[in-house]
Parts: C-alpha cells; structure tokens; sequence
C-alpha cells in the first residue's frame, strides 16, 4: 500500500438560506497517510468549493467544533486519520454533520438544542464563596479522580448525536449533559447535587429514560465513557434518598427480589412488581400472545404458583444478596 | 481438532420466555460436536437493571457466575448479548481495578469462591464464527438457506461498549459489524445490507419509555423489510422479544403493518444443519414464520 490513495470524498451539502433540501456532493482527492478528515474538509473548501462550510478552531482535539459523522461514525474530524476510515469503509466515505436536521450550512448544526440541556443540569460549581478566604480550597486526590475524567468533556455533542432517544424523545437530556450532571455533583465543593439528582431522576428527561446501547461511549472521542456516568446518577438518586417509586426504580429494584427469592429473574413478577397491579392492563394482550405461544403460563402472576427456574446453590446467592447490597430497597 | 468444550451461561429468558434459544443452541453444538457444560449455579447477570439500583450487588452476583466457569477451567460463554455485556463488564472491571476486585472477594469468600480472572467470556455467535469456523460450519450445511433474505441484527451488547469486546468477545467494529453478515453467508443465505442493523431495539426502556421503545424496534423492523428481508436473525433474546413479540404495537406506532419473522441465531444454524422447524421451536414465537415452517 503506497502513501497515498485516490478516492471520492461525498459530503452532506445544504445551505438553510436557499435549498428546501439537502444534497450530496462528490470531490475526487489523493489523500496522504497522515491527513485528518479535518484535513480532507480544508482541502474540500480550498481545492474544489470555498462556500462549503464547517467549523474548525483549535485543531487538536480541546475545542470540540469539528465533531462530524462520517458513514454514521461520530468523529472528531482533526483526531481522525482519515486513511484509517477509508480502510474501515472500503474506501467509500461520505461526510455529514453531526445531525443532519439541524444543520444550518453544510456541517454547520445549530447546536441550541445541547447548551439547552447542558445548561440545565448547572454545569458548574455551585457554592457560597467566600471572596476573600484565607486558605485555597483543599481537594483530596481521591475526590479529584472521581470526576477527571468527566472533566475532559469539550462539549463537541458527539455523543448527544449519537444517541437514539434524542431522535424519538426531544425532551431526554442526553449522555452529555448526564455527564455533566455527575462532574459537579460528585465534586465534593458543589452544593447543589441533590437538585442535579432530582432534575435528572423526572421521567422523560432524566436518565431513567437511556435505552442502554452504548452509542454515547463508542461515540466519545475523549473515551469519556457517559454511560458508567449515568450509572453512577441512578446509584446516586437510591444513595441519597431521591429516586422516586417508580415504574423504572422498581423494575431496578425489582431484580433484588427475584434474584433473592430464585437466582434468576421472574419475568411476570418483574413487570407485576414495576406496573402494579393497575399497570398490568397494558400488558394483557401481549400476555394472552405469549401465553398462546408457550412464553408464558396463564399462572404466572399468581403470587402462590411459582414457575421459575431455580439456580442451584441459591444459599450463596441469598447470603450475598444480603451481605454485598449497599442500597436499600 | 480437539473437542471444543465450554461451560454455558444460560441467562434468565432462555429459561422462561425464550425457550427456544436454549433448545437450538444446544441442538447446534449437538451436531457441530462442541460439548456444552451448563452452569446451573449461575444467577441473573442483573441485566443492566440491578447495576442501576446496586453496581456493586451486581459486580459481586456477576463475580459469582464467572467463579464457576472458573472452577471448570473452561471458558464462560452467553446465548444473550445483555448476559455477555454484564458479565464481561464485572470482568473487566475486577481485572483492572485490585482495590474492586479485593472488595468483591472478600464477600466471594463468605461462601467459599474466589474470583481469579482466569476464565474467557464469549458470545456463543463468536464461538461458531471463531473457534468452530465459518469453513467448518460450511461443510457441515445440509439444507443451504439459498431461498431467504436474512437481515442480521446485531444487539447492542455484543458489539458496544467494543472496549469490552476486543480481547476475547469477536472484536468487531460496532459501526461495521461483520460476523452475523458472514455467518448468513457461510449457511448460503443472503444477508441483507441495511443501516439500522447495528442499532438499538430499545428493549431496556420497553417499560418505562414504551414509545421510544417502540420507535427504536420499529425503525429497524421497517429497514429491514424495506430492503426485502424475509426473515431477521439476532443474537440476542432481549432484541428477539422485542422484535417478535411486539409487532402488532410497533406497527401502530410507526404507522406500518410489520410481519417479519425473527430467529435467534442458533435457530437460523440449526435449520441449516437438519434441524427441522419443530427442533428449533418456531412453536414458541408469537409471529409464527409460516413460510419457514413450510420450508
């Protein structure tokens, strides 16, 4: 393989101004061994069109402004080599915005839609300070780790364009803004985490709502890894006294339940334990479905038939369950 | 070649509501020659739901599982991507992190284990895809699924967080994934290319955010479809009772009429081995693949 190689660069187009919808251009280009994909946009607007359009500032990985997807890889266009997506896409590339609904010119997004939910959490520290105090304010290291690496988010939105529930459900925070919420809340100066639990406990937009499939993590280009952040929120509301009962908080609890009484979850008892029993109505029609189809047993719900598999040993489970839980039920 | 041997983790649904899956797996490596240990021991892996209420809790129970593939001397593999992400991520956590792992035996040892970290966890998809083969398993094909379009779908939790999936667990892209692709390929099906088949179904939140739930399996369900899927296959059993069981809801929601049969992955393999449908208890999915029953 020489150094460099011939390709078509596609790239997302649409100006706000003037087209009703966007479109996409193709550039032909060599591109060298140790360009960037940022590197590729400059030469896009230098070499072959100078309206399209991108924002770029620090060119080295702080500043997040060149966040961009490239085949639905959220990418941080000047950590990027752009030879190492050309080998992973055979070749083909196509160049987007981070979302292409909101883009404004070309790659440019309005991102109102992110500060609004960063700046909802309190992305800072909030304390009384005293102007003139005698002493600096003293952090232990161990204080300091908690949240350092939560710290080294630049806000690019990687991770929030990447994230599927942010497509069905506008009001859902999003990974980013969860991550922010953990920073300040676990740094031991702020005063205002109870509240941070509280915003981020409410259904549809706090973290109840996160479907679990890791986008956030893999989109990060700082490997930030937001979803053990929002983990650590839903540990933090049971610590603290805040989550609410719930259908979420009791289909998380409920486990303990199960896994205490069988080793292995009790599927009907999970969703009688999280609906109630008034909640249980919704379920009825796809119940009879499994019921017909073997799933389930027409006597599953019933609190004096129990059907469920038992792990063997269940003794060690029972004692652990009971000896390991630091939060309570 | 030595008798592949390993110590299976079965997970809650493949011993409730997905029957099925545990039928076929064990169907297939009865006829692939892979001998299979259960671990009857095993608890819950918590599912991503326990971590929520107790991370720790669920680090001590998934330690526990692990310990007993351990034991064996074999390593641990999974028939659900949920059981495969939660069971690697305590691994994970406990082999990089002395002062976790020491807590957590320490209450190990109040029933007499001890987490070593010596036991593998892997996917049973990487187990044919890897170490039994795509040429072997092609050798072995007996009735080639030439006729279907299948369209694999991944599940989250065997390519994403791919940290998690490197060292041992099919180290794919998680925005290219390829092992489902070839695995169709090896068992002479066609394997449809369509962009939601690395995505989420949205299984987890199927409770308390029933419409994002919906929408996530729908935009998938209707992808797939729209680029003539005849049948989709997933590795996973949470995608599969999401995708099977709700199809009537999701097709309200999205506006669709969505019929599209859903295996799990050792069901599509087995069929390809001799497996007739009743082996592989199509009896047990709520959209009943007619026209796989007629095959």
């Amino acid at each position: 393989m020489g150094d460099t190689r011939k390709v078509t660069i596609k790239a997302f187009r649409f100006n706000s101004e003037t087209d009703y919808l966007p479109y996409y251009k193709s550039y032909e280009m060599e591109i060298g061994k140790d360009e960037l994909i940022l590197d590729v946009m400059n030469r896009i607007k230098w070499e072959h069109d100078g309206s399209f359009s991108y924002r770029r500032s620090c060119r080295h990985g702080i500043c997040g402004a060149c966040a961009v997807k490239v085949n639905g890889k959220a990418t941080l266009a000047c950590k990027q080599n752009a030879m190492e997506l050309l080998d992973l896409f055979n070749n083909e590339i196509t160049i987007e915005p981070s979302s292409k609904n909101r883009s404004v010119k070309d790659m440019i997004i309005d991102k109102s839609d992110f500060w609004e939910k960063h700046n909802a959490v309190k992305p800072f520290v909030v304390t009384d300070v005293d102007p003139h105090p005698k002493h600096e304010t003293k952090q232990s290291l161990e204080e300091f780790n908690k949240f350092l690496d939560s710290d080294l988010c630049i806000q690019c939105g990687a991770c929030h364009y990447s994230c599927p529930v942010l497509e069905v459900n506008s009001d859902y925070f999003g990974p980013a803004a969860f991550v922010a919420a953990y920073r300040f809340t676990i740094d031991p100066r702020d005063n205002a985490g109870k509240e941070r639990l509280e915003t981020t406990a409410k259904m549809g937009q706090g973290v109840w709502d996160c479907v679990k499939c890791f986008e956030c993590v893999e989109a990060c280009p700082k490997e930030i890894n937001p979803l053990e952040k929002i983990t650590k929120l839903h540990n933090m509301q049971f610590e603290q006294g805040v989550a609410d009962s719930n259908i979420a908080t009791r289909h998380a609890e409920g486990f303990v339940r199960s896994i205490q009484k069988h080793g292995f979850l009790d599927e009907a008892d999970i969703v009688l334990y999280s609906e109630g029993y008034l909640g249980m109505y919704k379920h009825i029609k796809t119940a009879i479905k499994m019921v017909k189809a073997g799933k389930i047993h027409w006597d599953d719900a019933l609190p004096w038939v129990d059907n469920v598999p038992k792990s063997k040993n269940l003794d060690e489970i029972k004692k652990l369950v009971e000896i390991s839980m630091t939060n309570k039920l | 070649m030595s008798q592949l041997h390993y110590a299976l983790y079965t997970g809650c649904t493949a011993k409730q509501s997905t029957p099925e899956l545990l039928s076929s797996t064990l169907a297939v490596a009865k006829k692939l020659g892979i001998k299979i240990t259960i671990l009857e021991e095993a608890s819950c892996c918590g599912a991503s739901h326990l971590q929520d209420f107790d991370e720790f809790l669920a680090h001590v129970l998934n330690a526990r599982n692990i310990c007993y593939a351990e034991k064996l001397g074999l390593t641990m593999i999974t028939i659900c991507n949920t059981c495969q992400l939660n069971s690697a991520m305590t691994k994970h956590a406990l082999d990089t992190n002395p002062e976790l792992k020491a807590k957590v035996n320490e209450k190990l040892k109040e029933v007499g284990l001890e987490y070593k970290g010596t036991s593998e966890i892997k996917h049973f998809l990487y187990v044919l895809t890897e170490d039994y083969g795509l040429d072997a398993i092609k050798n072995r094909v007996t009735t080639p699924l030439s006729k279907f379009n299948i369209a694999p779908f991944y599940g989250c939790h065997n390519i994403r967080p791919s940290e998690l999936h490197h060292k041992s667990n099919g180290n794919e892209n998680a925005y290219v994934p390829k092992s489902l692709d070839n695995l169709i390929d090896a068992l002479e099906g066609n394997p449809i290319d369509y962009e939601y088949k690395n995505k989420c179904c949205g299984f987890h939140v199927e409770l308390q955010a029933n419409h994002t739930s919906e929408v996530l399996t729908g935009n998938a369900m209707v992808d797939a479809i729209d680029n003539n899927a005849d049948i989709l296959v997933t590795p996973c059993p949470l995608c599969h009772l999401k995708m099977d069981t709700y199809q009537d809801d999701i097709g309200k929601v999205i506006g669709r009429d969505i019929e599209l049969p859903v295996l799990h992955m050792p069901q599509m393999v087995a069929l390809a081995l001799g497996c007739t449908p009743k082996e592989i208890g199509l009896n047990f999915h709520v959209q009943k693949a007619e026209h796989i029953l007629n095959y």
